[in-house]
């Protein structure tokens, strides 16, 4: 293969506020099965990508649990493999990762040790279907240093991104980080190709300058110098980062041409198997447009709902408009509508649990209402 | 050389013929169950559920599917560096080889396997039944009466002991006789077809017995030659459920069993899981104007229509306005919108056109394989499609792309067969 990856999964969106309390964004559950990071990795894997590094420094446990095998992407191969990198704290002077470039640059032996020609360079929240091969394509013929993966958002709030000015080749001028008054309308989606050697070379000079980000350090101090472009994507994307997009990309999971996309369409996105039996549908239960885990157990009502595996409803529950996630249990006559309700939840008999569109009800990992 | 303290060897060769249409294309043990599962799936999960991390599978009738399906063993944890899973199918040496022409031939004819993993007890297994057994246990027991064989048995309602093959036992579960068959049986202690013999006892046995039958068989020959000869062989008493999913009845009444509120066979054991290899599994979508209850649906399903009663396998689609009871669809199958299929059987991959309606007609037994065909259940195989617009009886069995010239007037009538054999046999 001509590129090995590396997924950063450092950053925290605070905005998803108690979801990444216990769990690195990039394990964040989605879409009944998947963790976020199932995206960028099995996009890797179906790339012919053999070897990836995620790169992750808060609250790994949940995460390092879900990457505990390659197996599941198929990345447990002779040549090749995945790698959870956190920062190494065995040395005198040691650091976290103090940003993008430094994560890198703190596992530059990654790079070195390796002979592919390409680094992929994408986040671990990104929930989206790429073939790599098209933008290692499009980066040659381009000729170009640094390929930025990009998407025109036109009439949309783009102020949260990284916003490019480009030429008529695509050809990137000019990069604003999450600019005050945005007079661009293409964003980066921050997920990039370099040439390893290139990698190599601005990771070390970076370091020694003492500057640790890849957005401001190397894209932006070196958009004159080095052939920057931009590969416009216009396929679904999406990068939740607050409560309120994560709930809106999990309902649009129930529409069929995003269930298409990524349940449907080959290859397939792949996450850890769990060996779930079938959902049970007993006597007494209605489930509309929803969409169930393996292992889900359901007495009660369920619509317009996103239930992850082993969620157990109980009589007369009645679930709407909700996300409820893994191994959670809804206890008999409750109604939960409007609401985000984590993994491993137990809400007794009888309970209400009710938001609103605006203000959605969310219910913390490991806790009993 | 390093010793296995004890190995599986489990028999997975037969067709399973009372099975009828299903077993077409595939070995029973291949035969999808209970959703997502084929039956082979329970018993090599309670191998590696009990510990047992070496299994040699022999194969024989159809064995494609389900030499897909094993692969490494990589779904039961079964791909090792010493042991793991090997598929053993009949193979051609400088003399001896042959097709395996009974259970314990089969054996006989892997003894070079067997030996190759030298273990101390050898545990015999068929992938034929249903059940959770931890077979460390009955290992134990085993040990503890320093016995030659022990066979797990079944106590079975004695007016049913004469299907059965019966073992008669003393005070202390030693087998002083074995029946097959009786026709006044003496006990109703039915054997499993689960054996733990010692390697080096079975050996032997296997050997003599080799010379003696062409067709050297565990129930016919092994065992009733050790009773004879005075041998220590006990029965291990099994109290849980098991199932012979041998006939289509008994096929669809234990599917039918896993979709009550509180099932007698429990799938959702935190720490039994039934494994099995599905290579992508996403979520089941259930639609708008969809309905749903007391049934089983499977990873992948996209719901339309309704469902009661009934069993859905992985990436099963239910278009709008069908209506599915009482029935079992595998995975893959696509039914159209309007359809209606009651007390029916869909194998996998199969398509069932719109407006169609199956297992509807009177309740008369099949034709030519009463046997096969008579209470009721209709059995579309694999691969086969029905076009729009088809009505079929009771009792029926449907197979290969049949169009809508293979019908009379639109219909099959109760007890008939339709078999379109295709270009690649």
């Amino acid at each position: 293969m001509k590129a090995i990856g590396i997924i950063l999964a450092g950053g925290t969106y605070h905005g998803l506020g108690t979801l990444v309390k216990k769990r690195n964004t990039a394990a964040i559950p989605i879409g009944s099965c998947y963790r976020a990071v199932d995206f960028s990795l099995s996009n890797m894997s179906n790339s012919g990508i053999r070897k990836v590094a995620v790169m992750a420094q808060h609250n790994t446990r949940s995460l390092a649990d879900h990457l505990s095998s390659s197996k599941w992407w198929d990345l447990g191969r002779k040549k090749g493999g995945l790698f959870l990198f956190t920062p190494d704290m065995s040395s005198s002077v040691s650091f976290g990762f103090r940003g993008t470039v430094d994560a890198m640059y703190q596992n530059i032996s990654f790079l070195k040790r390796s002979n592919e020609p390409y680094v992929i360079i994408t986040g671990g929240e990104q929930v989206n279907r790429m073939d790599y091969r098209e933008l290692i394509k499009y980066h040659k013929d381009k000729n170009a240093d640094i390929t930025i993966v990009s998407k025109k958002m036109a009439g949309q709030d783009v102020s949260k991104y990284g916003v490019l000015e480009i030429d008529e080749n695509n050809r990137m001028i000019n990069f604003e980080e999450k600019p005050f008054e945005p007079q661009q309308d293409v964003v980066s989606l921050g997920t990039y190709i370099v040439s390893r050697e290139l990698l190599i070379s601005l990771l070390e000079e970076t370091h020694k300058e003492g500057r640790y980000n890849f957005v401001t350090d190397i894209l932006i101090r070196h958009r004159r110098k080095l052939r920057i472009y931009a590969y416009m994507f216009d396929g679904y994307w999406r990068n939740a980062r607050s409560i309120e997009e994560y709930y809106e990309m999990s309902m649009e999971f129930l529409e069929e041409d995003v269930r298409q996309l990524f349940f449907k369409t080959e290859p397939y996105i792949f996450t850890k198997v769990k060996d779930e039996a079938p959902a049970k549908l007993n006597l007494g239960s209605k489930v509309t447009k929803s969409l169930l885990g393996g292992g889900v157990i359901n007495n009660g009502t369920i619509d317009n709902s996103v239930l992850f595996r082993k969620v157990y409803v109980g009589d007369q529950a009645i679930i709407r408009n909700s996300i409820v996630m893994e191994n959670t249990t809804i206890g008999r006559n409750c109604i939960i509508e409007y609401a985000v309700i984590d993994r491993n939840v137990v809400v007794s008999d009888n309970q209400i649990i009710v938001g609103t569109k605006d203000k959605l009800a969310i219910v913390s990992k490991d806790t009993i209402q | 050389m390093a010793q296995k303290e004890v190995i599986a060897m489990l028999l997975a060769g037969g067709q399973g013929s009372r099975l009828g249409i299903l077993t077409k294309k595939v070995a029973k043990p291949a035969v999808m169950y209970g959703g997502k599962y084929r039956i082979i799936d329970f018993t090599l999960s309670n191998c590696i559920n009990s510990g047992i991390d070496t299994v040699g599978v022999l194969t024989q009738y159809e064995h494609l599917l389900l030499t897909k399906h094993i692969g490494i063993g990589i779904p039961w944890d079964l791909d090792r560096k010493s042991g793991g899973v090997t598929v053993l199918s009949p193979y051609q040496g400088e003399k001896e080889g042959t097709w395996y022409s009974g259970t314990a031939n089969a054996i006989f004819q892997n003894i070079r396997y067997i030996e190759s993993q030298n273990p101390k007890y050898v545990l015999i297994l068929s992938g034929d039944h249903i059940y959770k057994m931890d077979y460390s246990q009955m290992l134990s027991y085993h040990k503890e009466k320093d016995s030659d064989a022990t066979i797990a048995v079944l106590e079975v309602p004695m007016e049913d002991a004469h299907q059965f093959g019966i073992m008669n036992t003393d005070s202390n579960n030693r087998i002083v006789e074995f029946e097959e068959k009786p026709e006044n049986p003496k006990s109703n202690l039915a054997s499993m077809g689960i054996y733990i013999f010692n390697w080096e006892t079975l050996r032997e046995a296997l050997i003599q017995s080799n010379e003696l039958h062409e067709n050297s068989d565990f129930g016919k020959h092994i065992i009733p030659e050790m009773i004879d000869k005075k041998m220590k062989v006990y029965s291990y008493v099994f109290n849980d459920y098991w199932k012979d999913v041998g006939t289509v009845d008994a096929y669809w009444q234990a599917n039918m069993e896993l979709t009550n509120t509180v099932p007698e066979f429990n799938l959702y054991d935190e720490f039994w899981k039934i494994y099995t290899n599905l290579d992508h599994q996403p979520p089941q979508y259930i639609g708008e104007n969809a309905r749903l209850e007391h049934s089983l649906i499977s990873e992948g399903s996209e719901i339309y229509g309704e469902i009661y009663n009934s069993v859905i396998g992985p990436n099963a689609i239910i278009g709008k306005g069908s209506v599915v009871r009482d029935s079992i669809i595998m995975a893959n199958t696509i039914v159209k919108e309007n359809t209606k299929i009651d007390h029916s059987i869909v194998a996998e991959k199969s398509i069932v056109g719109a407006n169609c309606e199956i297992g509807f007609g009177e309740n008369i037994p099949h034709k030519t394989k009463p046997h096969i065909y008579s209470t009721g259940i209709s059995v579309i195989g694999d691969e086969t499609i029905i076009p729009d617009g088809i009505t079929i009886g009771k009792n029926c069995e449907v197979s290969g792309n049949t169009e809508h010239s293979s019908y009379q007037d639109g219909k099959l009538e109760s007890g008939q067969s339709l078999i379109i054999e295709e270009g690649i046999v």
